[in-house]
Parts: C-alpha cells; structure tokens; sequence
C-alpha cells in the first residue's frame, strides 16, 4: 500500500468510517458505513457526494488565444464534434486509436479561453502523454494537480447545492461554468456518472474539505463509496473504461454512436480526420459484427464480469462475454453488460450465461436500465 | 454454538445440526443480494461446496462443515437474502443437517474462542 496516492479527502474519509481499498493507484472509499446497497438507494432518492479527485483534470490552452483552435486540435484526437461547442457547455468524448480501438472516454468543457478535460484516473497518465505528444503545437496542456472534484448526484443535490450558490439551480444538463462555492472558485458542471441530476465540482485543494464538509451538513447528503458508484452506473447503463470499453472495442461496437455527431461521420464537413477514422466510419457504414448490450438475467444470481454468454442452453460457442454485471438496487434485480453478436443483439433476445458451470437464461435488455433523472 | 475458522455456526436443535454464517461474516460480504441453496436429501461431506452467496462485492461458497445429510432448507433466503444481514445466527440460517457422527463438533471453537480468532 505504500505506494498508492492519497486524494485530499483521504482524511475525511476515515473520519467518516469509509472502507478504503486500492483503486487505480489510490486509496479509495469502497463503502462508508452505510453499505453498499443503502448508499445506493440513498442517493437515488435524496443525495450522495462522491470523491473523484483520483480522476485526470487538464486544460488545453489555445496558443492563439483562440478556443477554437483547440477545439480543432482536440478533434485531431477525438471522432467527435468539438469545434461548436458553446462556452460553458460540455459534452462526452472519446479518445481512439488508429485501430478504432477506444483508449478513454472523457468530459470536455468549453470554459471560454480554453478547453478542460476530465479523463479516467487509470489513463490519465497515458493522455496527458498523448495530449503533450500531439496537441502541444497549437495548445499548452496543463495538468491540473492542485484541484480535487467531488460528485454530488441524486434528486436532492439542486437544493444542497443551491444553498451553497443560488447559481447553481439555474444549471441545465451539460453546463459548465465558475461558481463560487465555500468561498473558494470552482468549475461545476451539471453531470455526472449515476443517471441522476447531479454537479461535479472542481475544487481548489485547499478547499475541498471545506467544500465537502459543508454539503455533508445537510442531512440530504451522505458520503457514496466506489461499490455504489459502481451500481448506480450500471442501471444508468453507462460504461466503466477498462471493462465495457478499451482498446479492444470501437466507438460503434460500443453504442457509442450517439457520441460521434453527423458532422465527424462520412459525409459531414468534418468527417474523419481522427485515429482509426478507416474502422470507425466503416462501422457506421457497414454495421460492426458485435455490439455491447444491456443484460436482465432471469433468476436471482448475478452474471458478473467475464461470464461466458451462450445463444442456447447446451452446446455451442460462446456469442460473447459479460464486461459488467452486479445486483441492481433500484431495479432490485440483478444485471450485467456485455458484447454479443450483431444476430443475438436485439432487445429481446433470449440468450444464457454461464454461471458456476450452469446456463442460466437472460434476456437482451435496453438501456439505461431506468430512466435517467438530467435536467434538460 | 459452534464456529467454524470458515466463519460457520453450528447450532444442535433437536436431531439436527443449524448452520449458517457468522454475523463477522455476514459484514465482511456486505449486503447480500443472492443465495443458492443445496437440495433437500443431499448427502454432503465436510468441505463440500453446498451454499452460493452473492453480496454485492462478490461470490462466495459456503462448505459443509461436518458430514451430514441436508434435511432442510432455509427457502426464505431465496426472495429475501438480507436476512443474513439483518439476523446471521437466527433467521439467516441456511441449512439443516441430520449427523450420525457429531464428534467432529467437540474440536469447533466456542463462542467466546471464535470472537478471540476475529479479533
């Protein structure tokens, strides 16, 4: 354990009673006392405040002056449409490679005179090379290490948050902008990682106690740990890089579609122009031969991660593999994620998991398992 | 009541062995979501694999801790897995076992020896 990170909550977090384990490269809450399960159905319904401080933050600074010259840069690296993306709005991106593979998935912000990205703990390191190696003539990349960013999602996170900064009420889904918060300045955005309404905030280190102590007072908030965070993603039907997507998927096998406007796809005025351009294009034309799926199992046994997935229930090759499954609170049932074959990806089909050496039935489902609760 | 370094109980009720898991262990797994249970009739052998458990962190086995015979089985479980949360050594129990032989039972811990082992 010596050589994992710390974030700045680390001691919040033992003060709190959290259950902290390693996560890419920190020690990180798992669980506060609470559990699981009730820290999940707790910010369904009211509020829950969640350290990401482990995440990567970083802004590309245009050299010109001119955000949109990062804009075109970011786009080199990305297959999706940055460029007219207004101030204070930010949207959800993906970084490629030239086999189409995806090596993170990322928020991008347009903060006026420049870019700031948020990127996964476990890639930050490898982006922030990637960013240097290939954007550092138009733009200064600057990696932000004196800032921490803390989630707070759930129905009730509007009045916690507002009764810190009336500004923050007047946020819709996908805003991004300075507020001032506990008397330190901090960039919030309308989003996050549960499928609630929620802020994510960038907060000066040396307020981020503060910052979090303070929205814990009100007695709609309680602390979430990663094994919460972890379900509450899943029946949003969101994905985990590094087990749903990696180098290995591509954004349309994924059902990332949605992320890569018109405009980056053959035909638009922007088209291509990004790594593996060749497959991803090639996908939206001629379809790709598998697709990540929502899975509902039939019975009571979750089909987690790795588990084999089966058209029939005896005999036959594997059609395809579970990338994410748990047991979902709020649908109170379990389910899983995965990639299948583009015959057996229909909402609808009836396929098997293997689980402990038995084929258990389960059924293609659509997501986000439940509705997702943005303020549009 | 008699514990397992597996984190069992064994409780005589009559002509059958109760076993379930320890409330220890019932923390430690975190809310349990799923049980799977041995069928009725079974004959199992120490160490045998006889329950599933699923928490919301993982799959655990539960192992046969004396030879014996399933002879019932605790089906509540089935649509309420909490219950080894909420009650580990009374409701949450999982499985009855008729045993001819309950001699291996004198070398499990006591009460007061397993809280010594978890400490």
């Amino acid at each position: 354990m010596t050589d994992l990170k710390r974030t700045v909550l680390f001691d919040l977090h033992v003060a709190l009673g959290a259950k902290m384990v390693p996560f890419a490269g920190y020690e990180m809450p798992v669980q506060y006392p609470l559990g699981v399960m009730k820290e999940h159905q707790h910010t369904r319904a009211a509020a829950g405040l969640f350290d990401v401080s482990h995440m990567g933050q970083v802004i590309l600074r245009p050299k010109s002056g001119d955000v949109a010259d990062a804009a075109r840069a970011l786009e080199t690296l990305v297959p999706v449409s940055i460029l007219p993306l207004a101030e204070g709005r930010q949207r959800y991106a993906l970084f490629t490679n030239e086999e189409g593979g995806i090596t993170d998935d990322l928020m991008v912000a347009n903060r006026g005179d420049h870019l700031f990205l948020v990127v996964n703990a476990a890639c930050k390191n490898a982006d922030f090379a990637h960013l240097e190696a290939h954007l550092s003539d138009t733009c200064d990349i600057e990696v932000i290490e004196d800032r921490a960013l803390i989630a707070l999602q759930g129905p009730a996170a509007d009045v916690a948050l507002a009764e810190l900064n009336p500004a923050a009420h007047e946020m819709k889904f996908m805003d991004s902008v300075s507020m001032e918060l506990a008397g330190a300045e901090c960039w919030v955005s309308r989003s996050g990682y549960t499928g609630e309404d929620g802020y994510e905030i960038s907060a000066p280190n040396a307020s981020a106690t503060h910052l979090a102590e303070a929205l814990l007072l009100h007695a709609v908030v309680e602390p979430i740990g990663l094994g919460a965070r972890d379900s509450l993603r899943l029946e949003a039907g969101l994905c985990l890089y590094g087990n749903d997507i990696d180098t290995t998927t591509s954004p349309v096998e994924a059902g990332l579609e949605w992320a890569v406007q018109k405009v980056r796809r053959t035909g638009g005025d922007r088209a291509g122009g990004f790594p593996g351009a060749d497959r991803i294009l090639g996908e939206f034309d001629n379809g790709a031969s598998r697709r990540r799926v929502g899975i509902l199992p039939a019975g009571r046994a979750p089909m987690r991660e790795g588990t084999e997935l089966f058209a029939t229930d005896n005999g036959g090759a594997p059609i395809g593999k579970v990338t994410s499954g748990a047991f979902g609170p709020s649908i109170k049932g379990p389910l899983s994620m995965g990639y299948v074959a583009i015959d057996s990806a229909a909402d609808g089909t009836q396929i098997f998991g293997e689980v402990r050496g038995k084929r258990m039935a389960a059924t293609v489902a659509p997501m986000p398992f439940r509705p997702s609760n943005y303020k549009r | 009541m008699k514990f397992t370094e597996e984190h069992e109980w064994l409780r005589v009720e009559d002509d059958v062995v109760v076993v379930g898991i320890t409330e220890h262990a019932s923390t430690q797994l975190g809310d349990i979501v799923f049980v799977e249970l041995p069928d009725v009739g079974t004959t199992v052998a120490k160490d045998d694999e006889v329950v599933v458990i699923e928490s919301v962190k993982a799959a655990s086995d539960i192992l046969a801790p004396i030879d014996g015979e399933i002879v019932e089985v605790n089906e509540a479980l089935v649509d309420n897995p909490t219950k080894v949360n909420e009650d580990a050594t009374g409701d949450g129990w999982m499985f009855k076992l008729k045993v001819e032989d309950r001699s291996a039972m004198d070398e499990m811990m006591s009460e007061a020896e397993y809280n010594k082992f978890i400490a």
